[in-house]
């Protein structure tokens, strides 16, 4: 680490200007390291997107996306995924208030939606394969699974790890490394947010409009 | 899926494999008789496999490429063996495939790659005033992750069957309708597990660079390497997603029976192409513009001239990167994509030779009145340029969409990329190595051997490769495992056999080079042994585990020859000694990367259990790193002052 790690180190964080989790070098690195990871997210995304651009009209006498998609299960899906994102935006808020409850309250919301979500993307995944809409069916739908299936994965992921956080949120209070550790697992909620905003177009729009 | 054994879990038909079997199994139990009877294994432990120390991965890093040099170069000496004469049977057609498949991934994935990360983690942080990279336990991690994979991979050929389907792996070939069985899957996990390790190096070294320069080292003062590494981090950043998705989709496809690259399903093949090129256009400049990097420094060490065209350097580096992401489709322009399609990626390839001529001029203008002093490293440098021009021009040829209906595929094409990656990357490694040897290991390696190994290397390299270009026109194809007589090719793939023997007389050279001079090699006391001109030398060689013991202020490029022009101190070089902030030694990126081991290990035999417990180790192992918070410490002044004055330093 840098010299001038240890001068802002030495430094309380009520001194800083800067909010709590930039007060640190390492914080800093680490939070500019993530945004980077996101960058290195958005090509692999991209990558699955266009895999499955190719592929969505490649049904293999199977079912097609119009036959497949509700209206009315995605539409769910959309505003409780949306929702969460506004919710883990009130939790940094807080975090920015240092207020320990505060962040409790919205991070335990935001994972109560995203297990909804998941929990009906299950539903919605079950009902498909029961119609005989499997990922070996054709190759839409090994796209369909795939890129959807890795975002669920991002998704499930996130709210383990937002649960671990909280763990330690609880253990140790709003500190320096902890406000962190919050903010980062933020920044990766929103960022699975606007992945869901290109599914919801390029998937689920495009698929029941053609 | 139950546990199910092939029937060959240890391959035994061919004898080669036995007795490389056999000599596995010895040489592992000679190193472990080893560690036990000289009581290291604790040392093994404590001071390599544990360590976050950038200079040390970076070490390790070199130390596992070339080993890989060793066996993709026995792969590569197998196949002229077995193209040496006409209708020879050395290696059956099999066997010849493995190998050649064997060859190309290990020499790109892990030689190459590691080799320049390893150099990167060497000089790096050490150029731009740092102590240590941003996520020291991150780079640890890489590498650890590099090594299983690149262990995964090499076990392939002993223990259920190598791979066969060529380091580009395209489907419908490596799907699993017709190539069945391990081999494949080995592919696609362990360059999976490394690739990882690849991406997360990239990511840190872009923040290293980025936010851990020293005071006053602007981007347009940073060390032509350094800036080399930044754009290369970039090009990682973009392009390894691409191939993580790629084996991803082919590993779904082989493991659970999706279609993505099977016609049958409604699967295009071309997808595999198309998405392995995106990210395989751009790894070429991953492993070259490094090497360019080190070039330059190498060159203007050694003409004792600050590099000519510094800022010409960096914009036409910021270049290549940009249009090397738009190349991809030259790699099939005979697939049938279309005129429109085929020119727009010819220009584009094109267009990548006029900033490498700008950086090739740039190199000239630095050696014109220079006072040349030609080291080893510099040999190597110099020697790059004819055979990377050579290199570059045939690949304008092949950038020719209509002509390249003629080239594709032949030896045309095989020697033009020897010469661009090996003159290219491989001179640059070996110019780098000898460069910082003394900086890693403080003391250097002997000139005259060093000079023998590049002559022979060298021209051994141009006897190999040059013959190819007339081959591959008479329409001798890649990947062909003999030939009849009376074709007119028989003296061009003897001289090439002959040449390749000789690059691997001067890599036994190079090796005993290594050997030999741990005992006799001259010993480097100011830490300054090529009179260099950044920061690296400025400090003592091997260089201590904190790098600066205080950090140094930058005002120009060049910075330490600066500095040594200067006759006074320097303020920052009076202030007082402070307590340095250092990241603890962790086992865990070592046991992590196991874990990922065992999961490769059970996807690539479809015991879907065992890679559920690999990765339920590595959830373990990422849970445990969330909740540590005490992860450093501090060396105190007088410690480093103890080290300062051992070294020679006031």
């Amino acid at each position: 680490m840098a010299e001038h790690a240890l001068q802002t180190h030495s430094k309380s964080a009520e001194e800083s200007a800067l909010p709590l989790e930039y007060s640190t070098e390492e914080s800093r690195l680490k939070i500019f390291g993530f945004w980077v990871f996101l960058g290195a997210e958005i090509v692999l995304f991209a990558s699955l997107f266009a895999t499955y651009l190719v592929l969505a009209g490649r049904t293999a006498g199977g079912p097609t996306a119009k036959e497949l998609f509700e209206v009315k299960d995605f539409m769910m899906e959309t505003i409780i995924l949306l929702t969460s994102s506004f919710t883990c935006g009130l939790g940094t808020l807080a975090l920015r208030n240092r207020s320990k409850g505060g962040i409790l309250f919205w991070y335990v919301v935001t994972l109560l939606l995203g297990l909804a979500f998941i929990a009906l993307e299950i539903m919605e995944f079950v009902h498909y394969v029961g119609e005989g809409a499997t990922m070996q069916r054709s190759a839409f739908l090994s796209g369909f699974f795939t890129l959807v299936g890795t975002h669920g994965a991002h998704v499930s992921l996130g709210i383990l790890w937002m649960i671990l956080i909280l763990i330690q949120l609880v253990q140790r209070g709003v500190t320096a490394a902890t406000a962190r550790r919050v903010f980062i697992v933020g920044l990766y909620w929103h960022f699975l947010d606007v992945v869901w905003i290109f599914i919801f177009t390029l998937v689920y729009l495009m698929g029941v409009a053609y | 899926m139950g546990f199910h054994l092939p029937k060959n879990f240890l391959v035994t038909g061919e004898p080669m494999i036995v007795v490389a079997e056999v000599l596995s199994v010895l040489t592992l139990a000679g190193i472990v008789f080893a560690l036990t009877y000289y009581k290291k294994w604790k040392w093994l432990w404590d001071e390599w496999l544990t360590t976050v120390d950038h200079k040390k991965i970076g070490i390790m890093y070199i130390i596992s490429s070339l080993l890989m040099l060793f066996r993709g170069g026995i792969d590569g000496l197998l196949m002229r063996t077995q193209l040496a004469l006409p209708n020879l049977h050395v290696l059956d057609a099999e066997h010849y495939n493995q190998i050649f498949t064997a060859h190309g991934t290990i020499m790109i994935f892990f030689m190459a790659m590691p080799f320049i990360f390893g150099l990167m983690n060497v000089a790096v942080p050490l150029q731009i005033g740092a102590r240590d990279v941003a996520y020291p336990y991150l780079n640890a991690l890489s590498f650890w992750l590099f090594f299983f994979g690149c262990m995964l991979f090499n076990i392939s050929f002993m223990i259920g069957g190598a791979p066969d389907a060529g380091w580009t792996n395209y489907t419908p070939l490596a799907g699993s309708d017709l190539a069945p069985g391990p081999g494949i899957n080995y592919y696609l996990l362990s360059l999976q597990i490394s690739g990882i390790g690849s991406l997360m190096t990239g990511i840190n070294f872009l923040v290293t660079i980025l936010k851990m320069r020293a005071p006053g080292m602007t981007l347009m003062r940073m060390p032509m390497f350094t800036w080399s590494v930044l754009i290369t981090s970039i090009i990682i950043i973009f392009a390894f997603p691409v191939l993580t998705v790629a084996l991803a989709l082919l590993t779904i496809d082989r493991l659970f029976g999706s279609h993505f690259f099977t016609v049958s399903g409604g699967g295009e093949p071309m997808m595999w192409a198309n998405l392995f090129w995106i990210w395989g256009h751009p790894e070429v400049y991953i492993v070259v513009l490094p090497a360019f990097g080190i070039f330059s420094e190498v060159i203007s060490t050694f003409a004792r001239k600050r590099l000519f065209g510094y800022s010409a350097m960096v914009y036409s580096m910021v270049v290549i990167s940009a249009v090397s992401f738009l190349t991809w489709v030259h790699h099939f322009f005979t697939m049938g994509a279309g005129p429109a399609v085929n020119s727009f990626f010819s220009v584009s390839t094109m267009a990548i030779a006029i900033p490498t001529g700008v950086k090739v001029f740039n190199w000239l203008f630095t050696l014109y009145k220079g006072r040349i002093e030609f080291t080893t490293p510099m040999l190597w440098a110099v020697g790059f340029i004819p055979t990377f021009l050579i290199g570059g021009l045939t690949g304008v040829m092949l950038a020719v969409a209509p002509a390249d209906y003629q080239y594709h595929n032949s030896y045309f094409l095989i020697s033009h990329f020897h010469y661009a990656l090996v003159g290219g990357a491989v001179f640059g490694c070996l110019a780098g190595l000898y460069y910082w040897w003394p900086k890693m290991f403080g003391f250097k390696l002997d000139e005259r051997q060093g000079k023998w190994a590049f002559w022979l290397f060298n021209i051994g390299f141009n006897l190999c490769f040059f013959p190819q270009y007339f081959v591959g026109l008479m329409g001798m194809t890649r990947r062909m495992y003999t030939y009849p007589e009376g074709l007119g090719w028989t003296p061009y793939n003897l001289i090439s056999t002959v040449g390749a023997y000789m690059m691997g007389v001067g890599f036994i050279i190079m090796v005993y080079n290594i050997l030999y001079s741990i005992r006799h090699g001259e010993r480097d006391l100011t830490g300054d042994i090529w009179n260099g001109r950044t920061l690296e030398w400025s400090i003592s060689s091997p260089a201590p585990h904190y790098n600066f013991a205080r950090i140094p202020e930058v005002d120009d490029l060049d910075a330490w020859w600066h500095m040594k022009k200067r006759k006074r101190k320097q303020p920052w070089e009076l202030r007082p000694l402070k307590p340095i902030h250092m990241p603890n030694n962790s086992g865990r990126p070592f046991i992590m990367s196991a874990w990922f081991f065992v999961a490769g290990f059970g996807l690539v035999f479809e015991w879907h259990w065992m890679g559920i417990i690999g990765l339920l180790g590595v959830l373990y192992c990422m849970l445990k790193r969330s909740f540590e918070y005490d992860d450093h410490h501090y060396i105190q002044v007088d410690e480093i002052e103890r080290t300062e004055s051992a070294a020679g330093r006031a």
